[in-house]
């Protein structure tokens, strides 16, 4: 109970400092959580080679990612009710789709955690021809790794996913990583 | 209270051996709840009933009936989520901090107090009243 | 109009806030106590003014102003009444609200209640407490305005959030929560005071026992709400997943469930005082984190309902409040001394001191699994998660060595146990061992779960057999009846025996959360009309679905009707049998979200709950997916919480003598 200092103790400065580094590096720990983004997953797929699948279209055909085998691939994941994402990149992966098809480029869409009627309308309402279809038990995109939509995966001619992006897939982001590949025969970005 | 608690482990105890007649439905549950949902915040797929994680499910139930083993189940998972997607972070590498940090605190922390304690004790020689 | 008075009161109180510390540590400086009697003032002008701005959103949320962003964010025209008054705090800025008006108004009772008993520490203890409104008032009239405007007022308002919607717990837990949160400002305020001014006896403590225990109170409360809300609310059939948010309340706890036995140390034995002052910065400290964490999307999890811009002021405000508080103590350490002894390692002292050890392993437990996967992320970029497998590992043998020391420190005395005690160490032992040999006869196997038994088992013991011999000894004093001679125990006593019976409450819970955790079962199932499955002695058969059309949500009922399961097999329709009883899990599709929230059904009893989920409709309504889970004696985990808050208010009720 003394409020004078005791006489003859000895501080050690030590433990101080160490206590002002932790405080410092715990600090500056929470700022760099300030500064991403915690509900971004980094996927191991980026540069492996693309899982295969197939499906059935909305038009009844079949695709398979096999057959298309030495084209570039443009593999987006959506659904109907990804607003505004969804809405926002579809006229976008359109417009890939007309200007890149005689190139060898393939733009195909799975449709996920949806069902048929909003679907096809969809496609509809965007006047989407490209090849499309629905992973209605989910295997396709948990092959994909997909946590949230829409996603969309650039897969080069030897197979490998060289690309992913979260979000609405435009054509300033997809655009020059598709030249980039036809340019060179396996280079990618 | 003891007896209570003796019919509620009884119960427990038949519940038990009825499960074992859905074991896959066990194992499907053993596997999901090692894995985070990867829609959701912070829940397992076990947990999750988005419908991402039935998904998964079903397909741990698939994979399970195809043969597989819990552990080429949850490496497949891994494989396409990256080792965010277990619940548990696995002991490697500096991950072991996270296992080791608790029990290294818990054992410094006791050595700290014992040599407080064992400072500050003195025995009453003679008989003090207690306040 | 409304909001005009609500953002101009939050700045006046910000000046006001300004004003006190001003004229305190003016006052503080020259003599004359006019500075310091002015000072007084601004605890009063403060809760004033948070109060009129309290109202004012009030009157914006039940009158739907959607010209406020708060109100059309968080409410819309079909918001049934409670959830517009309670939406409140639905949402980030209304929640900063909320805490800063709980803290205007404990300001204000300190300064009433102890300005003529402690005049000299109170210009110390409410410029401190001025601070910490101040930053929250800044962020209010900065970054998080509740009465921010929208340029074009929408028709309709987004609503609630359909997981705040969903449940009338809403309106209980965030208050509760706040109140304990918040009540810690107090004593970290006095502990301050009491190292800025120098005066370092242990008064700040003894005045802040009872403030520390009150906000304990609420926060278990609080925690004990938050979990009986999940486990109502979210469908997973859980009531405490280690979400980043739910460990942000649990570690203050943790800490000042440690401050709250480390004081009476203190308080008989003038030991561990400059461990107590740490701690209660500490528990401070990790009142400001946790509020941290919740609002600034650091960590996502079930809570972070908003990313915020806030974040950075938070982090300045809580890296200020570390070195200020941490430099401070550190300048007076050398006047800080013990000057106590203890009498024997076998002592009630001796154990609090290692409960504090564990208690302390425990919140750097929560802590470490809480920030390690930011920390792995700054150094190596990877991204890994640190789940409840994680921390129910942890907590195993955490809480069997806690509830080991609680159990031995009940029996042990003040002072230095002796053969007496000894002995009835053994006993309690004994008896913990005999009934959880019968338990293992009984049916009870797994070699851990039989351990943990037998530790709670013999926790609970200790307290039991402290009232006995407290209700005997009284009773051999005054004759009394068994009732009247605990009644007058406990008020004789009653922190001793609202402590004993904290920890009675602890026991059953503990209990619910072995048998909830360790023998639940769960079967999912698809199943069209009239199908039914078994599971733990129930069986539970689909008929229909229920649509009702609600003032704010759509909600599809599963009709499910409930028997006991006779043990045959069942297979294919047949009627339900007329025990049967119906019950609707349900989902509820708000409008302003698309996914719906699924509302569980519960039929608890003492020895288990049903708990059934509506998880999905598929196939155009003709199938449903329904969950159930078996999870005994959850209903233990609520009545040992009860228990604890009520040993709380035992606790604290005040004896007639003072």
């Amino acid at each position: 109970m003394a409020d004078a200092p005791v006489v003859g103790s000895r501080r050690s400065v030590r433990p101080w400092i160490v206590g002002l580094v932790g405080i410092v590096a715990f600090v500056g720990l929470l700022a760099f959580g300030l500064r991403r983004d915690p509900r971004e997953i980094p996927s191991p797929l980026i540069g492996r080679p693309a899982p295969s699948f197939a499906m059935t279209l909305f038009d009844g055909s079949l695709f398979s990612i096999g057959a298309h085998r030495g084209k570039i691939l443009v593999v987006n994941f959506w659904a109907s009710w990804c607003y505004p994402a969804c809405y926002i990149e579809a006229p976008h992966l359109q417009r890939i789709w007309e200007r890149y098809r005689d190139d060898g480029v393939v733009v195909v869409g799975v449709n996920i955690q949806d069902r048929e009627g909003p679907a096809r309308e969809f496609i509809r309402r965007f006047d989407l021809t490209f090849p499309n279809g629905m992973d209605a038990a989910g295997r396709i995109s948990i092959d994909y790794g997909i946590y949230g939509v829409p996603e969309t995966f650039l897969i080069d001619r030897a197979g490998r996913i060289v690309y992913k992006h979260v979000g609405a897939a435009t054509e300033d982001i997809f655009v020059p990583r598709i030249e980039a590949l036809l340019k060179g025969p396996t280079n990618g970005p | 209270m003891a007896r209570s608690l003796a019919l509620a482990c009884l119960m427990a105890a038949i519940a038990a051996s009825a499960l074992s007649a859905q074991d896959l439905d066990a194992k499907t549950q053993a596997i999901a709840s090692r894995l985070r949902c990867p829609v959701c915040q912070n829940e397992s797929v076990a947990d999750s009933p988005s419908e991402l994680s039935r998904q998964m499910r079903t397909l741990i139930r698939t994979k399970l009936q195809a043969g597989e083993s819990p552990d080429q189940i949850i490496a497949y998972f891994v494989a396409k989520y990256g080792q965010w997607i277990l619940l548990e972070p696995p002991r490697r590498g500096i991950l072991w901090l996270v296992w080791v940090g608790p029990f290294v605190a818990l054992g410094a922390g006791v050595a700290v107090a014992m040599k407080f304690l064992r400072r500050v004790t003195r025995p009453a020689r003679t008989m003090r009243p207690d306040h | 109009m409304t909001a005009s008075i609500g953002s101009a009161s939050l700045l006046a109180a910000l000046l006001v806030t300004a004003y006190g510390i001003g004229a305190f540590v003016r006052g503080r400086r020259s003599e004359p106590s006019g500075w310091i009697r002015s000072g007084y003032a601004a605890p009063v002008g403060l809760f004033v003014l948070v109060s009129a701005s309290v109202a004012a959103l009030e009157v914006a949320l039940v009158r739907s102003d959607f010209s406020i962003r708060y109100v059309a964010s968080n409410t819309n025209l079909v918001t049934p009444l409670l959830f517009k008054v309670v939406g409140l705090w639905g949402a980030l800025e209304g929640s900063i609200l909320l805490w800063q008006w709980i803290l205007a108004l404990f300001t204000l009772i300190v300064a009433l209640r102890y300005r003529s008993r402690h005049p000299d520490a109170m210009p110390y203890v409410l410029s401190v407490l001025l601070a910490i409104s101040a930053f929250f008032l800044l962020l209010m009239v900065g970054p998080a305005d509740p009465f921010a405007r929208l340029a074009a007022p929408p028709q309709d308002g987004r609503g609630l959030n359909p997981l705040l919607q969903n449940h009338a717990l809403m309106a209980i837990h965030p208050p509760f929560l706040y109140l304990g949160y918040v009540g810690f400002s107090v004593p970290y305020a006095f502990a301050m005071g009491s190292l800025l001014s120098g005066r370092l006896r242990d008064e700040w403590m003894a005045i802040t026992q009872r403030w520390t225990l009150a906000a304990w109170t609420f926060l278990t409360a609080g925690l004990f709400l938050g979990a009986r809300w999940s486990y109502d609310v979210l469908g997973w059939g859980g009531y405490w997943g280690w979400d980043p948010v739910e460990n942000a309340a649990f570690m203050p706890w943790l800490v000042a469930t440690a401050l709250i036995h480390s004081t009476m140390v203190q308080a008989r034995r003038g030991l561990l005082r400059i461990w107590n002052l740490a701690l209660v910065i500490l528990t401070f400290l990790l009142t400001i984190f946790g509020t941290f964490l919740t609002r600034s999307g650091v960590i996502a999890s079930v809570h972070s309902f908003t990313q915020s811009l806030i974040g950075p002021l938070f982090l300045a405000f809580l890296a200020i409040v570390i070195l200020i508080s941490l430099a401070l103590l550190a300048i007076r350490l050398p006047h800080v001394r013990d000057d106590g002894r203890i009498e024997s390692l076998v002592s009630r002292e001796a154990m609090m001191v290692l409960n504090n050890v564990v208690l302390l392993a425990m919140w750097f437990t929560v802590f470490l699994g809480t920030v390690f996967p930011l920390a792995v992320e700054a150094i190596n970029g990877h991204k890994v998660s640190v789940g409840p497998p994680f921390f129910n590992r942890m907590f195993v043998p955490l809480g069997s060595l806690l509830l080991l020391l609680m159990g031995m420190g009940t029996i042990f005395r003040w002072g230095r146990s002796g053969p007496e005690e000894l002995r009835r160490l053994g006993t309690v032992a004994a008896v913990s061992a005999g009934s959880t040999a019968l338990l293992a006869f009984l049916g009870l196997r797994e070699p851990l779960i039989v351990i943990g038994t037998a530790i709670v088992i013999f926790m609970g013991t200790a307290q039991l057999v402290e009232y006995a011999r407290g209700v005997r000894a009284r009773r051999a004093a005054t004759g009394e009846d068994p009732i009247r001679a605990l009644a007058g125990l406990i008020s004789s006593n009653r922190q001793r025996y609202g402590g004993y019976l904290t920890h009675l409450g602890l026991a059953v819970a503990v209990v619910g959360i072995i048998a909830s955790m360790s023998y639940r079962t769960e079967v999912e199932r698809a199943l069209t009309a009239g199908e039914s499955f078994e599971i733990a002695g129930y069986a539970i058969r689909y008929e229909a679905l229920m649509p009702t059309v609600a003032v704010d949500r759509l909600v599809i009922a599963a009709r499910l009707a409930v028997s006991p399961s006779n043990g045959r097999a069942m297979a294919g329709t047949r009627a339900p049998a007329p025990s049967a009883v119906i019950v609707a899990p349900s989902l509820n599709f708000f409008p302003q979200d698309r996914t719906p929230v699924a509302t569980p059904a519960v039929r608890s009893s003492w020895r288990n709950d049903l708990y059934l989920v509506l998880i999905g409709i598929e196939d155009g309504g003709r199938q449903v997916v329904v969950r159930a889970i078996v999870n005994p004696l959850v209903s233990w985990i609520w009545a040992g919480g009860m228990i604890m808050v009520a040993a709380g208010i035992v606790a604290l009720w005040p004896t007639r003598r003072s």
